[in-house]
């Protein structure tokens, strides 16, 4: 009985017991999305092929798919456990940023509408 | 002994779902300093948010100056976005000939990766001076310091990776792919594709947002 229970005892933090668990598919199909998403972004923003008000968040959702592709095919980000802390790491990275970058635009764009005007 | 104690160390609950969790023993070491690493990685975007932040606030200010649009040169941009995608694939490459012990074949998507990454460092550096030349340099504008800071710093994260490259290799060829230098080399290659990231957001703010 007690022998079944050894493998789950003896694994220390310097075991190192798998061979590599991504393949080069993973790459190529990342490389294939990524370059996509890279190519409708300039096109996009060069042309009218969206209603040119609409360029910004257009824009915006193709660099946050493309960060997704990066994240999900080149560091392998997944659902799976050896992930679960990265994950949540990343949750509080983009939560950061977010209020970094979106508080610093309004504060500013508020101040800017707020200056006296200046003397031409 | 409880029936949650027998659960836990039961033979039958594969390792792999415990994992993160506390169950099943403990990480083992490429994830526990994979982990460590990431958490570096995320410190640094924090960094570049700030830089990002300073950019969108100051594009417009170009006291009298020339303007993104005036200055930006889209079809190096496209090449540079291009050889840092392609040499975060023949990193991840690499990486992949690594785990599996192929030295030679990592040797040469390492190459690869030097040679893509400082192509884009040398059309960088072309623009920079480019544009210092026509008197816009960093201190022409707001606009422009703003540019000049966030761009270089990721140029400088570029080529601290180039110089870690060589010293990584430089270690696989002398000490051969044993597990620390392996190591090594997936923190090298998490850190290449941050950069890889970052770049989607200065060619997205920079060189394609409309004015």
């Amino acid at each position: 009985m007690t022998d079944s229970f050894e493998p789950v005892f003896d694994r220390t933090p310097g075991v190192e017991e798998h061979g590599p668990t991504v393949s080069y598919l993973s790459y190529s199909v990342g490389l294939g999305l990524a370059i996509l998403a890279t190519i409708t972004s300039f096109v996009v923003s060069q042309t009218d092929l969206l209603w040119p008000p609409g360029i910004p968040v257009g824009l915006i959702v193709l660099a946050f798919a493309q960060i997704g592709v990066h994240l999900v095919f080149f560091l392998h980000l997944g659902s799976g456990p050896d992930s679960t802390n990265n994950i949540l790491a990343l949750a509080f990275g983009v939560l950061i940023v977010f209020l970094v970058i979106s508080g610093s635009v309004w504060i500013i764009s508020n101040l800017n509408s707020n200056m006296m005007p200046m003397p031409q | 002994m409880t029936s949650a104690a027998i659960d836990r160390i039961s033979p039958e609950l594969p390792s792999e779902l415990a994992r993160g969790r506390g169950g099943g023993g403990p990480a083992p070491k490429r994830i526990v300093v994979a982990y460590g690493f990431w958490i570096f990685i995320l410190g640094d975007i924090v960094m570049f948010s700030a830089l990002f932040a300073a950019y969108a606030v100051l594009s417009g200010s170009t006291a009298g100056g020339p303007t993104g649009a005036e200055l930006f040169n889209l079809r190096s941009a496209f090449i540079e976005t291009m050889c840092l995608l392609l040499s975060s694939y023949t990193c991840g490459l690499g990486i992949l000939s690594a785990e599996r012990r192929k030295a030679a074949r990592f040797l040469i998507f390492a190459a690869l990766t030097f040679v893509l990454g400082a192509a884009f460092l040398f059309i960088e550096v072309t623009e920079f001076a480019r544009l210092v030349e026509k008197g816009a340099g960093p201190s022409r504008s707001g606009f422009l310091s703003a540019f000049f800071t966030l761009v270089g710093t990721h140029g400088i994260h570029v080529a601290s990776g180039l110089i870690a490259l060589v010293y990584l290799v430089a270690q696989v060829i002398t000490r051969g792919l044993r597990p620390a230098v392996l190591r090594r080399l997936l923190c090298w290659s998490l850190f290449w594709h941050a950069l890889d990231i970052v770049w989607v957001g200065v060619f997205t703010l920079v060189y394609l947002w409309p004015s």
